[in-house]
This record gives structure tokens, sequence and C-alpha cells, in this order.
């Protein structure tokens, strides 16, 4: 990573998990965890509670969609890290990464629901422009989507549009795509707490 | 008793209320809608007070204007305002000079955290005011 203290400024009990992390998973820690250890009372500590709210909290969206959103908001800021790691993520969710894939390649031809391709298409218009307008916040509306989830998607998109910016701007290390595999297994199973 | 029934009737009223962690009656899955909504936003906002007004090694006056993209010179006003809006752009570069200019890595730290949060927070906030614009639409 682009600061020094991301990649050795860690406490000796920090440093000594994340060896042990390795050693059990066989990758190395990603840099997105990394980064929530670094000093935690500034950073870290709210922020992996917003993400997991925004992930995992209550919601009428599936875990596989939140993970959709999370990568084709990163594929917006094109962001190569977070699209890795959470078209990895959807993927297996859905236990379809070639759906993942299609969303990823072209969203008005990808076999969705028209609720959830509305969603994801508001979400790209808000993370290009930084503005939505209310004309097409009705039409997410009208296509079958609720009030609280437009809420729950924007939530989302808010954890993405931080996390995005974060991996590029402190150089988050792309893994292989048997690192984001192994990555997106911990994230179906533990979450981001 | 108004307390309770006045957001019941005005969703908007509640969220900023968002305490009103019981109900009865017919509000009561307005009141439930809303506050899982709120909760999530409260997080989000958890984390933007402590950035900004916790302990750090940048002055608060300067993560501020990192968090709004403003009023920062260069370079470290170059660094930021590419984390805020090009951020696939940063280069080791806009680094190097931000270093030269005097900034540690712990106030570099802070400060693109800062201005990554602060520009994700403008988009949530723009998101969640058009939704308001076009649900209180349908409601009337």
């Amino acid at each position: 990573m682009r600061l020094d203290v991301l990649n050795h400024g860690y406490r000796p009990g920090t440093k000594l998990l994340f060896a042990v992390i390795r050693l059990f998973s066989g990758q190395p820690v990603p840099d997105a965890a990394r980064l929530v250890f670094y000093r935690p009372d500034f950073y870290g500590s709210r922020a992996k509670e917003f993400t997991q709210q925004a992930m995992r909290g209550p919601s009428a969206w599936p875990v596989a969609d939140r993970e959709l959103m999370a990568a084709y908001v990163s594929t917006v800021n094109d962001s190569a890290f977070c699209i890795g790691a959470h078209s990895a993520t959807a993927g297996q969710a859905y236990q379809d990464g070639a759906k993942v894939q299609a969303v990823l390649a072209d969203l008005e031809s990808a076999p969705i629901e028209a609720g959830l391709r509305a969603t994801l298409r508001m979400l790209g218009t808000l993370t290009r422009a930084g503005k939505v307008s209310a004309d097409e916040m009705r039409q997410v509306l009208s296509a079958g989507v609720s009030r609280q989830q437009v809420a729950d998607a924007l939530a989302v998109c808010a954890a993405f549009n931080t996390t995005d910016r974060l991996a590029d701007a402190f150089g988050f290390e792309v893994l292989s795509p048997e690192g984001f595999e192994t990555g997106a297994r911990y994230l179906l199973k533990r979450g981001y707490q | 008793m108004t307390r309770l029934a006045s957001p019941a009737r005005n969703p908007g009223k509640l969220r900023r209320a968002g305490r009103l962690a019981t109900s009865r009656g017919r509000g009561r899955e307005v009141h439930r809608t809303v506050l899982t909504e709120d909760r999530k936003r409260a997080a989000f906002q958890a984390l933007q007070d402590r950035i900004l007004t916790g302990p750090g090694r940048a002055s608060p006056e300067q993560r501020a204007r990192a968090f709004r993209n403003a009023g920062l010179a260069p370079p470290l006003g170059g660094l930021l305002g590419k984390v805020a809006t090009r951020p696939a752009q940063v280069t080791d570069a806009d680094f190097a000079a931000a270093r030269a200019a005097g900034c540690t890595e712990d106030e570099l730290f802070e400060l693109v955290i800062c201005a990554a949060v602060g520009q994700a927070g403008r988009l949530y906030d723009a998101g969640l005011a058009a939704l308001a614009a076009a649900a209180g639409e349908e409601d009337g």
C-alpha cells in the first residue's frame, strides 16, 4: 500500500494475527482487511459496523443482491480490488458467477429482475454524477422496489463509495482469483465485523 | 402521545426522532420501516462524527476541509480532490508530493479517509433526498 504505516505500522498482536490468518487460509491477508486494523479507533471499528449493517443487516435484499450492488458500484468507480472481491462474493452467493459477469458487462441485457436492474441503474447514476433525480428514483419505486429497499441500497452504495476510494488511493494489492475466492468465502461466512 | 402520533403520520419527522423505538396501533409498520433505515444512516453518521471531531494527528480544520473537498492548497488539495472525484487516478507521485510538503503518514491516513467518507456521505444524502422527494410525491 502507498502508506508505509499501512504496510508495517501494526501492533505485534495484529502482526501475529495476520500471520495466523495467512497460515490457515493459505492466502495473504487482503489489504481491505489490513486497513481496518490500523488505528481502528479512527476508522476501522466504525467502518466495520456501518459496512456490516449495510451488507448483512436487516433488509429485503438478499446478501447476493447486496454483494452485486457492491460489485456494480465498484465497477462504475473502476476500483479493481473491490470489483474482484465483490464479484467473487456475489458469484458465490448466487452460485452463479456468469450472472454477475453479465450484469457488470451490460446491465440492460443481463438476466435479472426489473427492480434490481432499476436499482443498480440508479446507483450507477448517483455514483457517476453525484446526484440522481426524483424522476429516476420514481422509476425504481415503480419497478416494485420499496422505499426501504432503496434506502438499504443507498447504504450499500455509501459503504462502497467509501471503500472503493480507499482501495484506489491507498493502493490495495489486487489478489489472484484464488485469493478473491478465499476472501469471498470468508465474507459470506463471517461478514464484515 | 402527540410525540408518537405525529411522526407516525410523517415518516420524515420520525426519521429525525430516531429514538422512538416503540409504537402502537396503525403506526407500527411505518415505525419499523423507518427505524431500519435510520440505524444504517446513524452508523454512517457515527463514522463521520468520529473522523471529523475525535482525536487525530491532522487538525479538525484540515479534516473538515478534506471531508468537504474544499479549501486545501496543492499538493494536498490535488491528492484529496482525486480521492473524492477520480480515485482511480491517484498515483505514488501524489503521495510523494504531499509528504514532501510536510504531511506525515498518519495525517495522510486520516485525510484520505476524510475525503473518501465525505464524498460517500454526499452521495448518500443526495440519494436519500431524491428518495424522499419521489416517495413524498407518491404519498401525496
